[in-house]
């Protein structure tokens, strides 16, 4: 970790440079202080990023939900925030009655969805209207801290694909810190464990690193095959090594690559979608 | 308890401390897992626990500011804190030391930052021994930070006060029952105070050195508040010393 990251907590005094200011500061007396206790960093724009807190939803933000209660022509879902998200009736991708509302969305059923509005007294609309949004059947979905979504996605999307890659599954991370994984048992419970490690961890120099090792430990463990195991760590430290030129492709590439290696055919619709939430991903 | 003779000898109180100098203290952060931020704290002979919960929604909803959060504090002496059994539930006193602790606190968070939400403390004094509502105060702003909650800065609180004639830093029981007067004060590491009770008297001159003794007294409780939210997460210094 460079030496311009540190450790804050509320009132630390960061910067004479008012115009730097940026989340998780606040101004005073022209001088930028931190407003939270987590990890500042002080290259180009000042920013503190806590090290815990709640979700606070924004417009454009791609979350998982759970819906809690089904209203006259309104879905209301829980974001894992203070604030519960609406999901109006006209939002869903077909028309659909009133009356049948539950039928195609339940109470307690899991949705991936976008957060369309937010207005000042934090009204939350949600829609599902996006090709890329779909309700969630199957995999699992785990829970980590919100601030540190970043980190599990890794700079332009490096931890998410590394994770991908050597799991085998197929990962969306919502903004809000819920984690949907889908793919075969054993690899879902790697990847699981995998994900809370990062997220213990995160505040840690070196997190890559680390992750590589852990995976390649436990995968010694999982499977017995030393083959598959060096190729995909090849293709692994190729991506770490360049992880700004375009992860997407690259991603994609490999992705196929480790398929042909292992020689599994899977359904085309899960590859596509792999390749969707990629995009949404980097965006 | 009887009174005793003389609370100050030679300089010296009954504890051994001299009158500028705090109890011991011990802070943990984050000892609860299912609160959003949580502390134990324990000054002398006082312990207490602080949780903190949100922002989250507000019940009852009429309760809640559509413009900013609500910030609700709860403080409560467990039966068994003091010498003699204590009813348990809400009385006179703890409502007020709710209400006043509460406005400690509420100058330094952030709350337009979370409008419709509330933002709940809750502090459990375990063990008394005077001054509790000054180490409520100094657990309830950790947890606050642990919660990952903005904030100007950290509070810090302690008290002064006047026994045997002679100013004291941060009272024990003895002194406290058989004192002179009582003086809890709150503030911020750069001086700004949030909370100030006096109970019994003091001249102007005796409050004017009594405020300084507090001061320096905040001071030295949030250097140990930062040592130990930074303690939390002391592997990241490791960390640095590995690599």
């Amino acid at each position: 970790m460079q030496m311009d990251k540190k450790l804050v907590i509320p009132g630390d005094f960061l910067s004479d440079d008012v115009k730097l200011a940026d989340e998780g500061t606040y101004i005073e007396d022209g001088k930028v202080f931190s407003s939270v206790f987590g990890i500042a960093s002080l290259k180009n724009h000042i920013k503190v990023v806590p090290l815990s807190g709640k979700y606070i939803p924004r417009q454009g933000d791609l979350i998982i939900g759970i819906i809690t209660e089904v209203s006259f022509s309104n879905w209301i879902v829980d974001i894992r925030s203070p604030y519960e998200g609406l999901l109006h009736i006209s939002e869903f991708p077909r028309r659909i009655d009133n009356s049948e509302m539950s039928k195609h969305l339940g109470v307690g059923d899991s949705i991936m969805t976008l957060v369309k509005d937010v207005d000042p007294s934090m009204k939350v609309e949600l829609t599902l209207n996006d090709q890329r949004l779909r309700q969630i059947k199957d995999g699992q979905v785990i829970e980590v801290t919100p601030s540190k979504v970043p980190r599990l996605i890794g700079r332009s999307g490096s931890m998410i694909a590394l994770l991908k890659n050597e799991t085998n599954c197929n990962i969306f991370i919502g903004q809000n810190g819920r984690v949907w994984i889908t793919g075969k048992d054993k690899n879902l419970d790697l990847a699981a464990r995998t994900i809370q490690k990062i997220e213990k961890e995160s505040h840690i120099p070196g997190l890559t690193d680390r992750i590589v090792k852990f995976l390649k430990e436990e995968k010694g463990m999982l499977f017995k095959e030393p083959v598959k195991k060096k190729e995909e760590k090849g293709s692994a430290k190729k991506q770490e090594q360049e992880p700004e030129k375009e992860p997407v492709q690259e991603e994609i590439a490999d992705e196929e690559a480790v398929k042909e290696d292992v020689g599994e055919p899977e359904n085309m619709e899960e590859k596509k979608s792999g390749g969707i939430l990629d995009e949404l991903l980097d965006k | 308890m009887v009174k005793p003779e003389k609370l100050i000898e030679n300089g010296i109180r009954l504890d051994g401390r001299k009158p500028d100098e705090l109890r011991p203290i011990k802070i943990k952060v984050g000892i609860l897992n299912r609160a959003d931020g949580s502390c134990y704290f324990e000054f002398g002979g006082n312990k207490v626990i602080a949780a903190v919960y949100g922002p989250r929604e507000v019940h009852p909803r009429h309760m809640q500011k559509s413009t900013s959060a609500v910030v609700r504090y709860r403080y409560n002496m467990a039966s068994f804190s003091v010498e003699e059994r204590k009813r348990p539930g809400p009385d006179r006193r703890s409502i007020e030391v709710s209400k006043v602790s509460r406005e400690a606190l509420e100058p330094v968070i952030f709350q337009e930052y979370f409008p419709r939400s509330a933002i709940d403390i809750f502090v459990e004094v375990l063990q008394a021994d005077a001054g509790t509502r000054t180490a409520g105060i100094n657990a309830a702003s950790i947890a606050l930070a642990d919660a990952g909650i903005p904030m100007k800065s950290l509070v810090s609180a302690c008290a002064v006060g006047k026994v045997d004639d002679t100013l004291v830093l941060d009272l024990n029981k003895d002194e406290d029952n058989y004192g002179q007067a009582d003086m809890p004060i709150a503030m911020t590491p750069d001086g700004k105070i949030t909370l100030l009770q006096m109970d019994g008297h003091l001249t102007r001159e005796e409050f004017k050195e009594g405020l300084e003794m507090a001061k320096k007294g905040c001071l030295a409780i949030s250097e140990l508040q930062r040592s130990a939210l930074m303690e939390k997460y002391s592997t990241l210094i490791e960390g640095e010393v590995n690599e």
